[in-house]
């Protein structure tokens, strides 16, 4: 299919990912934040598919699918927790929910 | 083939960027799919052509449905735009981007000055990753299986509102 050197693919997961921390440290807003973390998720599984295709194994692809099970149960407690913020706090204020007991 | 490779990594950090500098949540939504696209794209052209499916189905497909219908539950209309207008204005932002921008120069150029490892991807036929899943990894996929039953009864509880109920004599009285 394509003939590439690894570590550009490298390179391309390691600037997704700086991407989404950088975005999941300047964002105050949970949704932003939470999406910040599926682009870095995202970017991880992107290496291990590109080390999966990099030895010829199956294994990197087995981790991609682990990383998609994990990130859908995330994403769904997170924005359960992202409503039940919302309806006490009416905003999406990442700062205003420190205090998060009681 | 190459230069598609390419072409789509650069759309997905093009996007991605967009994704976390948008300030209306729904076009930052719409960028984030076009990110699982073109990174679906890649791994078509690395030879995961079925990971490359459920990165559509399940990534763009249903997480990004989920973050629609939350977004549109929440309302966010022209004042949450002109809210993240304000916490943007702060220059908050300069810190991180310029240390997350060393971290990226810095693998980039590691990265580049290493010696490079041409790779001829190969498709990997959707049947070797099952025999794999379910043969050394069988474990996994169970573990895999708990967590999402745990995510189902922790999203149920959270969601759950508590019912309250207005007697005549007990007025907001919860049971």
């Amino acid at each position: 299919m394509i003939e590439i050197p690894v570590e550009h693919g490298l390179m391309i997961a390691a600037v997704l990912f700086l991407i989404g921390l950088a975005g999941a440290l300047i964002r105050r807003n949970f949704v932003y934040i939470l999406l910040s973390i599926e682009i870095m998720l995202n970017a991880a599984g992107f290496a291990f598919v590109l080390a999966g295709a990099r030895w010829l194994q199956p294994e990197g692809q087995v981790m991609f699918i682990f990383i998609l099970t994990m990130a859908a149960a995330e994403v769904s407690i997170g924005l359960a927790l992202i409503l039940r913020i919302y309806h006490k706090f009416k905003s999406l204020d990442s700062d205003k929910a420190d205090k998060i007991k009681g | 083939m190459n230069t598609a490779f390419y072409i789509a990594s650069a759309v997905a950090i093009a996007a991605s960027i967009m994704v976390v500098s948008r300030k209306n949540a729904f076009s930052a939504l719409l960028y984030m799919i076009i990110s699982l696209l073109s990174v679906a794209l890649i791994f078509y052209l690395l030879g995961a052509a079925f990971i490359a499916a459920l990165e559509i189905i399940i990534y763009a497909g249903a997480i990004m449905v989920l973050f629609v219908f939350v977004v549109m539950m929440l309302n966010l209309g022209e004042e949450s735009v002109e809210q993240e207008k304000e916490w943007m204005k702060g220059g908050t932002w300069i810190g991180p981007t310029i240390l997350c921008l060393i971290l990226a120069g810095e693998t980039v150029f590691i990265l580049a000055g290493s010696e490079m490892h041409n790779t001829i991807s190969q498709e990997i036929p959707p049947a070797r990753v099952g025999l794999a899943l379910f043969g050394p990894y069988v474990i996994a996929v169970e573990l895999a299986g708990l967590l999402l039953t745990a995510g189902i009864i922790g999203a149920y509880h959270l969601g759950k509102r508590k019912k309250i109920i207005h007697h005549r004599y007990l007025k907001g009285g919860r049971t």
